[in-house]
């Protein structure tokens, strides 16, 4: 696996609608990105930086060009395959937070593991001791509508990591909440990474946020304009431009 | 996981409860429907069929015209005592032949009067129909040609003698004076509802004249001994009469002779006919109930279209998706199922308490209508459950 890139976009473009009205979101994107990165993606709204995530994510799929994981490439994925990689090695944290209201955390947490077909027990489990990773022990019964922004987007997190992932995608993850929760979750994140190993690929608006990642993306009218490391430690991560 | 589901299934249906519960009324109603009717019918025809083998299975049944609904026979010509004589002579192997005239009269007794059933016949009547008497006699000879003379049944000594002993007391029957000879035993229903013991019985002759204005007779009940083919019978009393109405070869019969097994066929024939007729009442019943859960199921899908969103990024397949809503309709049609059963079948048992008729369950038609409910969850709620099934992640967790 260390011979490919962990993920690959190559030549990525994506389009929306029809004739006249065509927008191009996604304009012949090349980006690689390895196992362990933290990659920060920053951009004006329309840039494609929310495409490329849920590209990436496999919510969405290329106009052309190949999307890769570990080397396979997904352009003939069926809906079912895309959501079975998003199953298998993804965890999702959203800007809303998208937690299924009026269900406890730990109902909130369980969900992914549901799908997966893990039995109840294990699953109460695994979800008590991410919800715990996170730090909201004792808050497992509390509904969403019990628990502060920066609670519920904690519940996020443990309902992305749950699964143990390869990758975390956070799209705007502190976009909803102030700044000494925006700094609480950053630093979540950052710890996830650090101590996990797993890759986070964070969209963000926000300068103070982005310089959480160790690697920069910024996108400008569908092209990847700059690709930089942020921190000198990050020598592990190569660099493709 | 399909446990996961149903639980699933059931927290959605239960935190919009009065919704649910409006949602399968058309479900209830239509099964409620179904299982009153079947239910209703079901004692109904039993207490017919009780009725009809109580009578016994070697009785016939002439009548002018031809059985079968709206084919009372008024236009055919009635029988007379000439026919009387020559099934009597003619036909072997019967018991009893009873010319019947029917009608209806008020009774007056004392202070009481009602209006009861008025029968003019001979004495084979009560042979034919083993007909017992509680006391008195049955009509002697003169009386059978045309003397006043009465036997009542028990409902009649009821209502208008209470604890007197009628027998030998005076009755006026409409304007004729009329002595009690007889008190019949104790009969019941018939089959069709109505009181037997809510009759008079008076020598023909005298029923043709003063109640009739007739010299007719209206029907025939032949009653064949034990071990006479009834078939035999039937056909003997059919070629005479057709002899004697004088039926050319080719034509049809202007008269109808029937055993029990016809004469049930031909009632069952009309509950057929009716229970076809609210059958279809309740299928179009519940198909109004399938397309309420399939409306109200496409209102929870775009309620919840931020939810699906959720559960197709976070790893659901498609099929898991489908599986939660249809689970959802199908729970949700299947409480009205249920619910309609239990509905239909209270319904039935205050009918039949009311009918005065046996409560007789059908374990098929119960199964049926529960069947049948899950089926319409099926249906009506695919239509729903791909809808939320084919939603594109991305576009669903925008939805606001």
């Amino acid at each position: 696996m260390k011979d490919h890139a962990f993920i690959e976009l190559r030549g990525v473009s994506k389009s929306y609608g029809r004739g006249e009205a065509t927008i191009r979101a996604l304009d012949q994107v090349d980006l690689s990105i390895s196992a362990g990165e933290f990659v920060a993606i920053m951009g004006p709204s329309g840039s494609g930086k929310s495409t490329a995530m849920n590209i990436i994510g496999g919510l969405d799929i290329p106009s052309s060009g190949d999307y890769l994981v570990q080397g396979i490439a997904t352009a003939t994925f069926t809906r079912a395959q895309l959501t079975l990689l998003r199953r298998h090695m993804l965890g999702f944290v959203f800007q809303g937070f998208n937690l299924l209201s009026r269900t406890s955390a730990v109902e909130n947490v369980e969900l992914p593991l549901v799908y997966r077909g893990v039995p109840a027990r294990e699953r109460r489990l695994l979800a008590q001791r991410a919800l715990e990773q996170v730090g909201l022990k004792g808050r497992e019964r509390h509904t969403t509508q019990e628990l502060s922004g920066g609670q519920q987007q904690r519940v996020a997190i443990a309902r992305a990591i749950v699964t143990d992932p390869a990758v975390l995608l956070a799209d705007e993850p502190t976009g909803n909440l102030d700044t000494t929760t925006s700094r609480e979750i950053m630093d979540l994140i950052s710890q996830l990474n650090r101590e996990r190993g797993i890759t986070v690929i964070m969209v963000t608006h926000e300068e103070d946020i982005a310089a959480y990642g160790k690697r920069l993306l910024r996108f400008v009218d569908g092209r990847l304009a700059s690709d930089e490391i942020q921190a000198r430690e990050a020598g592990d991560v190569l660099r493709d431009r | 996981m399909f446990f996961e589901t149903v639980k699933l299934a059931w927290r959605a249906i239960s935190r919009n409860l009065l919704r649910s519960f409006l949602t399968v009324l058309g479900v209830v109603i239509g099964v409620a429907a179904v299982i009153a009717m079947v239910t209703v019918g079901n004692g109904t025809t039993a207490q017919v069929q009780a009725e009809l083998s109580r009578l016994g299975t070697n009785t016939l049944f002439v009548r002018p015209g031809q059985w079968g609904p709206g084919r009372a026979g008024t236009e055919a010509k009635r029988f007379e005592y000439g026919d009387i004589a020559a099934i009597r002579d003619q036909v072997s192997g019967l018991r009893a032949v009873a010319p019947v005239n029917r009608g209806s009269a008020t009774v007056i007794a004392g202070g009481e009067n009602r209006t009861s059933s008025v029968i003019g016949t001979t004495n084979d009547y009560l042979i034919g129909q083993d007909w017992d008497l509680a006391s008195g006699r049955s009509f002697l000879p003169g009386e059978e040609r045309g003397q006043a003379a009465c036997i009542i049944g028990e409902t009649v000594r009821r209502e208008l003698f209470g604890a007197v002993d009628p027998v030998g007391q005076p009755i006026r029957v409409s304007n004729i004076a009329c002595p009690i000879v007889g008190l019949l035993e104790a009969k019941g229903q018939s089959g069709m509802g109505d009181d037997q013991d809510d009759t008079v019985i008076m020598p023909l002759k005298l029923h043709q004249r003063r109640i009739g204005g007739t010299t007719t007779i209206s029907s025939i009940i032949l009653s064949a001994q034990d071990g006479v083919s009834t078939a035999k019978v039937q056909s003997d009393v059919e070629s005479l009469l057709r002899e004697r109405r004088r039926i050319g070869i080719g034509r049809e019969d202007d008269f109808a002779v029937a055993d029990m097994s016809q004469m049930a066929a031909a009632m069952t024939g009309t509950t057929t006919l009716l229970t076809g007729l609210l059958g279809a009442v309740a299928a179009v019943s519940l198909l109004v109930g399938g397309i309420g859960i399939m409306n109200i199921m496409l209102v929870s899908v775009t309620e919840r279209t931020r939810e699906i969103g959720i559960r197709l990024a976070i790893g659901a397949l498609e099929k898991q998706v489908l599986t939660q809503f249809l689970v959802e309709a199908v729970m949700l049609s299947v409480f009205g199922g249920v619910a309609g059963i239990l509905t239909g079948l209270a319904l039935a048992y205050g009918v039949v308490g009311l009918l005065n008729v046996p409560f007789v369950t059908s374990p098929t038609i119960i199964l049926v209508a529960f069947a049948f409910s899950a089926a319409i969850g099926v249906v009506f709620g695919y239509f729903p459950a791909r809808r939320a099934a084919q939603m594109s992640p991305i576009d669903a967790l925008r939805h606001e």
